[in-house]
């Protein structure tokens, strides 16, 4: 997507989709009793609508715990998705997979994943299918900075490399792995340092602002796209709450390191670039926002009114042909 | 219906009928291929004449690259949680990949991905994707290769829904499970047998499938019931001869596949020979011996005359030392004199 007006309104709008869909949809969710395992990306949108903006459907991308943000920059519809988090039949994984396993397999989203670093080399598979079945199709393997020291991770980055996928690993580091900060976990300052390891680009970017992150992307996919093989990506970026909901990060972080990074807000700092230019004006931006709030509302409403799934699904999707009986056998089911 | 036990065919090794199974379905579809350690050997050489230097670690896959090229038979780094999980990546998006684990005591570097992605997506993803992914795999101890190269836990995979397992027994069965499980749309394990490689049986030709999920009875008896699993298949029907001897008259079965288990087959066996002895070459607890033991206990518990019994290696890793390993390994002695002592004790 190029940065005309229209690219310009478009990483606005995704960004605050997601920042209004985080905000409205995590208490709801909470309400409804199912926020243990629902993570906040608020803080770090310009990453997901940064790399996206290069993508179309048919390009694929892989997530993380934290990943509402990769669903909506990849096009997943948040009605769908608030739908799958209150565990509705109409979420795009029929209620069966909630916040942690989000997937779109029509918008190449390969699913937010529950297990750290995990759908990584699913991402280095899907741009292997992308070479062998010369489909010009890119892989974006998003991770955090706890996966940053997950072995797969490293097996995923040499084999992408020694078999030249047009995958991107892109790294957002929040600087923290649950409470842990990643100066005392990771070896290297910066993550993007290791790409040297496996002969591969390494771009280090601020990932609070989309610009850098726009930027940097469109050179890494452009390059995996011509065939030029993968490179690794470092947003530095920053989650605004826990690490769940559950969580008060200021038991290992500082009020004044959060005041820096809410300083340098994505969406904040957009308006600070754009606005000056003159092409776009606030009332366009917060017309935006207006449309995200009212979409939340009706993203609510959605999921409340859509019917939760039959008792029977417990059996459903399983596999893809094998005897229901012999899931419950022996088990004194009563359904 | 194809039947279990061949009447035609040539004679094949299991090695070869693996092999060809392999070929004839990469054949049939281009979307099929094939990833591992030393599955052609000698990677990256082509410029000095070297092409397949291995061709397979048990030369399962001798012949492959030279057919279908290195774009479909890609040797691999030594590093099976990436290219498991690349594997299972390429399989969600439209490729039909079969993987190698070379043992499957290697499985602990990449389970995650075979238990939370392979096994969960389709599930966790609402029926989204479907995951046509085979992972072959080794099993079987006999060969001083000690406690990390000669487990035969199949049981572990069974215990994970979304995956499915088999045990071919012959070169007969690993052709046609191993066409099912490539044809099959979701993960398939299957699990090759070191003991069996060179072991000749009549297989087809043309290509063929085995039901997933089925055994077969490779004798009738009305005596007891014995079932082998892979390679003890072939322990319980020697043991049957020795029984035959003693005057009691074994059916044995071949369960073939650890997920789903045909318990309905074994329970009419049951039903008829009132005795049960799984001989298992896994070890004991939560295996798949001790299940189908309850499974026959709870379903056929008033046919039963004696208690349904199992027959398998200790609850220990595989010893090196040949003496100590050849009390590992259930063997003909132990089928008998275990049979006996129930004929003895409840008849």
């Amino acid at each position: 997507m190029e940065l005309n007006k229209e690219g310009l309104l478009h990483l606005y709008k995704v960004m605050s989709t997601i920042r209004h869909f985080e905000e409205r949809g995590i208490p709801e969710t909470g309400q409804r009793g199912m926020s243990a395992s629902v993570h906040s990306s608020v803080g770090q949108e310009a990453v997901p609508a940064g790399v996206c903006a290069h993508l179309s459907s048919e390009d694929y991308i892989g997530s993380t715990h934290r990943g509402h943000g990769h669903c909506i920059a990849k096009g997943v519809d948040p009605k769908a998705m608030m739908a799958e988090l209150f565990g509705r039949a109409s979420g795009p994984n029929k209620g069966k997979g909630g916040s942690m396993h989000i997937a779109d397999m029509t918008k190449g989203m390969l699913g937010t994943n529950g297990v750290v670093a995990a759908s990584i080399p699913l991402a280095v598979g899907a741009a292997l299918t992308s070479k062998i079945k010369k489909l010009n199709r890119v892989a974006v393997a998003f991770f955090g900075d706890g996966a940053a020291n997950q072995g797969v991770l490293h097996e995923s980055m040499n084999l992408a490399a020694v078999w030249q996928l047009p995958v991107i690993f892109c790294c957002e580091n929040n600087g923290y792995a649950e409470s842990t900060p990643f100066e005392y976990a990771s070896s290297v300052e910066a993550l993007s340092d290791r790409a040297a390891s496996y002969d591969m680009p390494g771009f280090n970017v601020d990932g609070m602002d989309v610009f850098a992150v726009y930027e940097a992307a469109g050179l890494a996919i452009e390059r995996a796209r011509a065939g030029d093989g993968p490179s690794l990506l470092e947003c530095k970026t920053y989650r605004y709450y826990g690490h769940t909901v559950f969580d008060d990060p200021l038991t290992y972080r500082t009020k004044e390191e959060e005041d820096y990074y809410k300083s340098r807000d994505p969406l904040k700092l957009f308006r600070e670039k754009v606005l000056p230019e003159g092409e776009i004006s606030q009332s366009e931006l917060d017309s935006i926002d207006t449309d995200c709030l009212n979409l939340m509302e009706e993203a609510v409403e959605f999921a409340d009114s859509s019917p939760m799934p039959e008792v029977s699904d417990l059996y459903v999707d399983v596999y893809s042909d094998y005897p229901i009986s012999m899931m419950k056998r022996g088990t004194n089911m009563s359904i | 219906m194809v039947e279990m036990i061949p009447s035609v065919g040539r004679e094949l090794l299991y090695r070869e009928a693996i092999n060809e199974a392999l070929k004839q379905e990469m054949r049939l579809d281009d979307n099929v291929i094939i990833m591992g350690e030393e599955i052609a050997g000698g990677a990256g050489r082509e410029h000095l004449g070297i092409q397949d230097a291995w061709g397979g670690p048990f030369r399962t896959t001798v012949g492959l690259i030279q057919e279908f090229g290195n774009e479909r038979v890609l040797d691999t780094p030594l590093s099976e949680a990436g290219f498991m999980g690349a594997a299972i990546g390429a399989s969600s998006t439209g490729l039909r990949v079969i993987a190698e684990l070379m043992f499957v005591d290697f499985m602990g570097v990449c389970w995650d991905q075979l238990i939370n992605n392979a096994a969960k997506m389709r599930y966790m993803f609402g029926g989204q994707v479907e995951v046509p992914f085979t992972m072959l795999t080794r099993i079987g101890a006999g060969f001083g290769s000690a406690a990390q190269h000669s487990e035969s836990f199949y049981s572990l995979f069974s215990h994970m829904p979304g995956l499915k397992g088999v045990v071919p027994s012959d070169a007969y069965t690993a052709k046609g499970l191993l066409t099912a499980a490539i044809r099959d749309n979701d993960p398939v394990i299957y699990f090759e047998h070191k003991g069996l490689y060179t072991q000749p049986s009549l297989v087809p030709e043309e290509t063929y499938v085995l039901p997933l999920g089925k055994a077969r009875t490779l004798k009738s008896g009305s005596g007891i019931t014995l079932v082998g699993i892979s390679k003890m298949t072939w322990v319980c029907m020697d043991a049957a001869a020795e029984l035959d001897k003693l005057g009691i008259d074994a059916e044995v079965i071949d369960l073939l596949s650890v997920s789903p288990i045909d318990y309905d087959h074994i329970i009419e066996s049951v039903k008829k020979t009132h005795a049960l002895v799984v001989v298992d070459e896994d070890t004991p607890v939560c295996s798949i011996a001790s299940d189908i033991c309850a499974r026959v206990a709870e379903e056929a518990f008033d046919y039963l005359d004696a208690p349904p019994t199992k027959v398998t290696a200790p609850h220990t890793p595989v010893p090196y030392s040949r003496v100590l390993e050849d009390q590992y390994v259930p063997n003909v002695p132990r089928v008998v004199t275990t049979v006996k002592s129930l004929y003895e004790g409840y008849r």
